[in-house]
């Protein structure tokens, strides 16, 4: 057996001296390295390296998501049986949640995304990569992965292949590729749908499977989000429970729905080390931050219920963190190291900002009433600023240190001074 | 008196092959070298020509910008060859080895009445000068320049690397001569830092102030002792020896005479009985090197530590500055989905399937396979884990990347030395060379402005 392998290994390894140098050899080598770790060896610096590649970091989000993508598969078809027969009344997660039925709707309907996501998306980088003659990074395993589950359901696949294009055109390649890029490409992706094809995007009827085919019609189905409903202002009761938003049974983009996955997806990325827990962190204070003076200015009478806010303003501050996108958003998007802030000082700045703003574009969004994906992809943008005051902070520092620098080596005190009188 | 450092960032980096507390005798070498790679930013002027006889200490070459500065031999013998490269470059000098050594004997200078100027033409005559190293620009030091002051680090946490307080044992007069020099040289203090549960021999040193350090690699580097005891200004040199150079300069100062013998660690999971040689400075490191086994003949010989060290050949030469030679598998060898399997045997900051947290006290047999491919920057967060310099490692890096000098200079790249991204360059996951782009851009930095 190990003959055959060694026969295999050998082959690659011969062919890969064969596309050395070769217009082909970055398509090539992305497929042996998908098979083999290479056989690169270290020639100075450190002899020895650390065992986990860019490969392993991008993985290991991706494992993050798999938990959410299989839920939403079999949600997809809950929210669809639900909205044609109704809720059951006594909801049993065997008989009602995971059930074959629901979960080829997933395979129907999520599972095309994920496949049009991948396949276009890296069609593009394996083009990229041929023409500037680079090796195919792993920027799009992740982004393709988390692409299929910030769309609403009924999202058409040519639109997402559109998207899908655009993205990693605009949103990465022309920057030089992943590590360069400035907003976040799956944002940007989803940034596009939504401005190229708004009704597609928002709205009550794309959140649930045959919504929209069936609208008009006497067998129409709703299938609002709830921060659609809370938008319209309705005010009679919500027909969705806490535990039903916590856990995610409830209408939305593919993936965000369950706030309980996602939140163990970001416990694993916190104790694998491979996000930061100060944007999560600092992202959810921001959040509940906003939300509380939301909250407050409900409270305090300067708002009426017939204000058009209402709804969205005296929704519980706390609940903001399980309706819509925003738990998805905090632990899978504005984690992302490229685009955010890469300083630990300004990783709390960053987050907290996007939690902020995230809850204050949700209420003062009259169209559309999810703000996530606006606030990351704003902060995105600000992320080199934050960084840029945070390492000018350590920069003062040194400065301060030479003003009061004590033991100056006497033939460079001279020149010392001056540097001393440039600074100041 | 003594002042305690603590490192807390950092990472220790635990190998199979730690060389064991024995000391033999290497076979003489028959031929020595001096390769030039060794001083960084030498150019070298011949003052004997091939073929000459020279003895031990005599001077070989000296250094064309600073003609003070001299180069000598380790052994007597007969200069037998200058191997050139490219423009004619000096690439290393080969001495075929007398059966009797010969060495040049300097008067003896009184060090504790003798003059600044006295030591540093002492030093510098002696052939020792090459032993001292400046910051910034981690070079030999400029013989003109005043230093703020001068650092010793007798605490070891370079992974396989010679046990200080095992080679420096019964050397304690050399190395308080070798001090009261030093401590001439500079208007500030000379700085040693030892082991804070450490039994060194440089604690009870005088003229000197003792800090006792612990924690993490890289708190025995000396550029994290800098940073957190006296940093560098823009404008201030500090100048640096390693202890086991130190033992040399006493030498020099006690006897007269450049005694180039050194205690070295073999080490490495290649070797079978990693042990302590006693050798000389350019000796072949094969003498010792079968003498203690080897595994395999796939391995890779390191002149120095696993993470700083030069890569060298089997019939190398010991380099002029390395009391640590080391042997690992070579890891040219593909590994089928070894990006995305768990991973037991090997060592990893992260737990993204990786498993050595669990067991932070194996120790591992890590072989040259880089675990992965060259990739953009793109993990934040993680080189700050393991710097333990109050610097921006990854800003500091891509300014030395897209050469910014102002930021270079702002973000403090006159505090560090290649060595000091060397655990940072363990750790990337973007696999780039830290060590190479700090060095370039100390070079660009001291051309265009040093």
């Amino acid at each position: 057996m190990s003959d055959k392998r060694l026969t295999f290994k050998k082959r690659l390894h011969i062919l890969k001296h064969h596309y050395r140098g070769k217009k082909m050899a970055p398509a090539f080598n992305a497929l042996h390295t998908f098979l083999f770790a290479p056989d690169e060896t270290t020639h100075s610096g450190s002899h020895v390296r650390a065992a986990d590649d860019l490969k392993r970091t991008m993985n290991t989000v991706i494992m993050a998501l798999i938990p959410v993508l299989l839920f939403s598969m079999f949600n997809a078809g809950y929210q669809h049986y639900s909205a044609i027969n109704g809720f059951p009344s006594e909801f049993s997660l065997m008989n009602d949640f995971l059930t074959w039925d629901n979960f080829w709707i997933g395979i129907i309907k999520v599972l095309p995304l994920v496949v049009v996501s991948y396949g276009v998306g890296l069609v593009v980088e394996f083009i990229f990569a041929v023409i500037k003659g680079h090796e195919v990074e792993e920027g799009y395993l992740v982004t393709g992965m988390l692409v299929p589950l910030i769309v609403p359901i009924d999202t058409p696949l040519w639109m997402l292949a559109v998207a899908v294009v655009f993205g990693v055109v605009i949103g990465k390649e022309v920057f030089g590729g992943t590590g360069m890029n400035i907003l976040n490409p799956a944002l940007t992706i989803r940034a596009f749908l939504f401005f190229a094809y708004p009704t597609w995007m928002s709205g009550d009827k794309v959140w649930v499977y045959e919504a929209v085919e069936r609208a008009g019609g006497p067998d129409a189905i709703s299938g609002e989000t709830i921060l659609g409903y809370l938008a319209q202002n309705k005010g009679a009761e919500m027909s969705y429970s806490i535990s039903d938003m916590f856990f995610g049974f409830i209408p939305g983009s593919v993936g965000e729905t369950s706030t309980f996955l996602i939140l163990l997806g970001g416990l694993f990325l916190i104790f694998s080390k491979i996000a930061s827990w100060r944007i999560m962190l600092s992202a959810v204070v921001g959040s509940l931050v906003m939300g509380l003076i939301f909250n407050g200015v409900v409270d305090a009478g300067w708002i009426g219920e017939t204000s058009k806010f209402y709804g969205l303003m005296s929704f519980d501050f706390w609940q903001h963190l399980i309706v819509g996108g925003l738990a998805f958003g905090i632990v899978y998007m504005a984690t992302d190291p490229v685009t955010g802030a890469q300083t630990n000082r300004g990783k709390w700045f960053y987050g907290f900002f996007i939690g902020f703003l995230s809850v204050m574009i949700r209420v003062f969004n009259p169209a559309y009433p999810e703000g996530v994906f606006l606030a990351i992809l704003l902060m995105n943008v600000f992320a080199p600023t934050i960084d840029h005051y945070v390492v000018r902070g350590n920069v003062k520092r040194r400065m301060k240190r030479l003003k009061n620098a004590t033991i100056l080596p006497k033939d460079s005190a001279g020149k010392a001074n001056e540097l001393h009188a440039e600074t100041v | 008196m003594s002042k305690d450092i603590r490192i807390k960032k950092g990472l220790n980096i635990k190998l199979v092959g730690a060389a064991e507390q024995t000391t033999s005798k290497a076979v003489l070498s028959n031929v020595y070298a001096i390769n030039l790679n060794d001083f960084h930013g030498v150019t070298p002027k011949m003052l004997v020509k091939q073929g000459a006889e020279i003895k031990a200490g005599e001077p070989l070459f000296f250094n064309k910008n600073k003609e003070s500065m001299l180069f000598v031999s380790p052994v007597s013998g007969e200069l037998v060859e200058i191997v050139r490269g490219a423009r004619r470059r000096i690439l290393s000098l080969k001495i075929l080895a007398d059966k009797e050594q010969t060495g040049v004997a300097h008067d003896l200078l009184n060090v504790e009445s003798a003059s600044k100027e006295e030591v540093k033409a002492y030093l510098l005559n002696g052939g020792c000068w090459p032993f001292i190293k400046q910051r910034p620009y981690d070079i030999i030091a400029d013989p003109d320049a005043n230093p703020k002051a001068i650092f010793v680090s007798g605490y070891v946490t370079a992974p396989l690397a010679a046990d200080l307080n095992y080679v420096l044992q019964g050397k304690e007069k050399e190395l308080q001569a070798a001090i009261t020099a030093l401590g001439k040289l500079t208007p500030g203090k000379v700085h040693v830092s030892v082991g804070k549960s450490e039994n060194s021999p440089l604690a009870d040193l005088n003229g000197a102030e003792i800090h006792k350090v612990s924690g993490p690699h890289p708190a025995g580097l000396v550029g994290t002792q800098i940073n957190r005891v006296d940093p560098i200004n823009k404008g201030e040199t500090v100048w640096t020896v390693t202890p086991q150079d130190l033992v040399i300069i006493g030498e020099l100062l006690l006897t007269g005479k450049f005694n180039a013998e050194r205690i070295v660690a073999l080490a490495g999971s290649s070797v079978k009985a990693p042990k302590y040689y006693t050798t000389k400075i350019g000796t072949e490191i094969s003498t010792f090197l079968y003498g203690s086994g080897v595994e395999g003949d796939n391995f890779r010989v390191i002149n120095g530590d696993v993470l700083t060290g030069t890569k060298s050949a089997p019939d190398g030469h010991l380099g002029y500055y390395n009391n640590t030679v080391t042997a690992i598998p070579e890891g040219d060898d593909y590994e089928f989905f070894g990006w995305n399997k768990p991973v037991f045997n090997k060592i990893s900051a992260t737990r993204a399937l990786t498993f050595s947290w669990m067991q932070p006290n194996k120790k591992y047999e890590l072989d040259t396979n880089t675990n992965g491919e060259h990739r953009a920057f793109v993990v934040t967060g993680m080189y700050e884990k393991v710097f333990p310099l109050d610097i921006f490692p990854m800003q500091l890096l891509k300014a030395c990347m897209v050469k910014d000098l102002d930021e270079m200079e702002q973000l403090g790249l006159y505090e560090v030395a290649p060595e000091d991204f060397s655990l940072t360059e363990f750790v990337c996951v973007s696999k780039q060379p830290h060590q190479q782009i700090i060095r370039e851009g100390l070079d660009l930095l001291h051309k265009e402005i040093g």
